[in-house]
């Protein structure tokens, strides 16, 4: 049984509807990659599986999450909170305003195991201790004592690994953990952060627009598009054989070694926009195949010869 | 955290210098010569001349402020011409009264203000929010003096709770605290309620919430903690505001204090108790300053290192 089971749930944010039927699900020790555009919903659905929608007034209007066997749409807040930051914890997109700016770094991982393992302050401050330096952070003493702005982009965003690992979760939600980082240390975080999930055996969503990170690091991806599901499959199948088009151009326009200066190619056309999708087949405006029954109908996410997929001409 | 305190003492010595002078040039400044108002209306020249030798009012104008700053920098503020005592003693006698009552007011309003903006924050929109609204609106429009005299219309007069005036008991204080008080109180819960909802949207907020961090924790331990630190920055700015609350409301509710001797030299133009009145309430004002940059670096570790 999957350890996260996210069934067609739909969500809205005051008149708008962000996302529509997102269906995958998460085993054990597995690592999840989710792609898609800017807008495309990734974001929402970490708040979704976080269970902090309220918090920025949206709203699950159906489907359901199970986690390890649990319900949680619907699940009380105070019964949440516990599973937050003990079961599942977050990688936040932005590292440098993750962490409160006027409290040490060591006080905010203490708090992590404080609060759910109900370690002492010294046994708290061991482990934090112990996390920073297996996050390849040098000085692990100095840092404990430190101000978040005494630390650079990259390190903030090893302690908020950290801040994650601390009650030894069952599941990490990470958002784009590298974007706001430099280009030549994002590479170097993703790869510690895969280390110690896997050396853990931890369950891993991991948020990207970035084909190359998802190649490097996921054992299987999820392909949003304008807030729906556009495929899912296996790391080694979807970059053999693709089963959407919107999947086959983001493989296209994935930089490699070699590749002449100028001939990369983003995919034609724009995302369309959330307050005007278009009928039918959400990428339908941009799809080379498009025919009329893709602007009358939405397809649905159907098993393929692998993985699923949301296309009405996609072969086998 | 020495280094800044050093550096926040070194930067207030140009504006102490900057608002003596000015004390000093009033007596120059009002019309008419100081000596007029030291001597007999039919007193000869040589009078005036032997008095304004002995106040040292014959010398060049920076000679008599060098001289003046001097004796004030060693507590020696010259006499009273009405009272015809020192200056110091003066003051000596009304500053316990005014450090009471604006200690008083000031830890009524920062207590009572973070209180209740705290709670119109966490339960933003609901009827406690709303309520607290409308009256901090009320207390800040309400003018002080006015203030002072519906409380003892009420409560001295009609209900005899508390004495009308003076300074006889401590009951005395409850009317005078709370009208210089209870503006300082809507400032302040309006400055936290705003400061805590603005922390509140911020990222490490929602990344509390997704470590389980339970909310009344994050409320109090993170939010209300940035939030103080405007409130201090206000309520340090407030200080000179809040003295000047006490000099009215210590007229109004006949009450000794630096702002009663103030008020009371002003009309007796004895300018020697104005000067050391003022240089008082000038010294109070760049304390509380100061005492306020100290509180900010202790809680901000980006003001210590004077990166904000
Ligand atoms: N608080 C909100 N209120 C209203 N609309 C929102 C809110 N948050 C997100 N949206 C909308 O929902 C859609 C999906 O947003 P989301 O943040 O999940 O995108 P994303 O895939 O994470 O994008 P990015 O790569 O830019 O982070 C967008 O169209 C966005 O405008
Ligand atoms: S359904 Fe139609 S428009 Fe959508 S991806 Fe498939 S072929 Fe393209
Ligand atoms: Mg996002």
């Amino acid at each position: 049984m999957a350890l996260l089971s996210v069934q067609s749930i739909s969500v809205s944010i005051g008149k708008l509807n962000p996302l529509d039927g997102i269906t995958f699900t998460i085993d054990k020790g597995e690592i999840l990659g989710l792609v898609g555009e800017s807008g495309s919903g990734k974001s929402l659905t970490a708040m979704c599986v976080m269970g902090l929608l309220p918090r920025i007034g949206g709203a699950i209007t159906k489907g359901s999450i199970v986690f390890d066997g649990c319900e949680l749409i619907g699940l009380p807040e105070i019964e949440f909170r516990r599973l937050r930051g003990k079961r599942i914890a977050l990688i936040s997109q932005n590292p440098m305003t993750s962490l409160d700016p006027i409290i040490l770094i060591g006080a905010q991982i203490d708090q992590v195991s404080k609060l759910h393992l109900g370690l002492s302050a010294e046994a708290a401050k061991a482990r934090s201790l112990d996390l920073i330096a297996q996050l390849r952070i040098p000085e692990p003493a100095a840092i404990h004592r430190a101000y978040p702005h005494q630390l650079s982009g990259g390190m903030k965003q090893r302690i908020v690994i950290a801040m994650a690992l601390a009650a030894d979760p069952d599941l990490i939600v990470a958002d784009e953990p590298t974007t706001a980082l430099d280009v030549t240390i994002q590479a170097q975080i993703i790869q510690i952060m895969v280390e110690l999930v896997r050396d853990r055996g931890l369950a891993l969503m991991l948020i990207t627009h970035d084909m190359g990170v998802v190649a490097q690091a996921c054992d299987r991806v999820v392909v949003l598009y304008s807030g729906r599901v556009a495929e899912m499959n296996a790391i080694g199948e979807i970059f053999a054989e693709p089963k959407h088009p919107y999947t086959r151009e983001l493989i296209r326009c994935i930089p490699r070694l070699g590749q002449e200066p100028g001939s990369l190619k983003g995919i034609p056309g724009t995302v369309p926009s959330i307050i005007d999708y278009p009928d039918g087949c959400r990428f339908n405006p941009r799809c080379g195949d498009a025919r009329e029954l893709c602007r009358a109908q939405v397809p649905a996410l159907e098993r393929k010869s692998s993985g699923l997929a949301a296309c009405h001409f996609s072969e086998v | 955290m020495v280094s800044f305190f050093l550096k926040r003492l070194l930067l207030l010595i140009p504006v102490f210098l900057a608002v003596s002078v000015v004390i000093f040039m009033i007596v120059h400044l009002v019309p008419g010569d100081p000596i007029d108002n030291l001597v007999q209306i039919n007193s000869s020249p040589e009078q005036k001349a032997a008095l304004a030798a002995k106040y040292g009012l014959d010398k060049p104008l920076y000679q008599q402020y060098a001289i003046w700053l001097g004796n004030a920098l060693t507590g020696d503020l010259g006499d009273a011409i009405i009272l015809r005592r020192p200056v110091a003693d003066l003051i000596a006698q009304n500053i316990p009264h005014s450090l009471s009552l604006g200690a008083l007011a000031l830890l009524f309003s920062t207590v009572v203000g973070i209180a209740t903006g705290a709670l119109a924050a966490i339960y933003k929109g609901s009827w406690i929010d709303r309520t607290t609204m409308t009256l901090i609106l009320l207390g800040s429009t309400v003018p002080s003096f006015w203030l002072g005299l519906l409380l003892i219309m009420l409560f001295a007069v009609q209900l005899g709770w508390f004495p009308v005036s003076g300074a006889r008991s401590w009951d005395a204080l409850i009317l005078p605290v709370l009208t210089i008080g209870l503006g300082g109180v809507a400032l302040v819960a309006r400055v936290t309620r705003v400061a805590m909802m603005e922390t509140a949207r911020k990222d490490f907020v929602m990344m509390l919430h997704a470590k389980g961090v339970p909310p009344w924790q994050i409320e109090l331990r993170h939010v209300l903690r940035h939030a103080l630190l405007p409130v201090v920055t206000i309520l340090s700015l407030r200080i000179g505001w809040i003295l000047g609350g006490a000099v009215t409301v210590e007229f109004v509710f006949a009450r000794p204090g630096l702002g009663s001797l103030l008020i009371t030299s002003l009309n007796q133009r004895d300018y020697p108790v104005v000067q050391g009145a003022l240089l008082m309430l000038a010294i109070a004002v760049m304390l509380g300053t100061l005492l306020g940059d100290i509180i900010q670096a202790a809680m901000d570790p980006r003001v210590r290192e004077g990166i904000k």
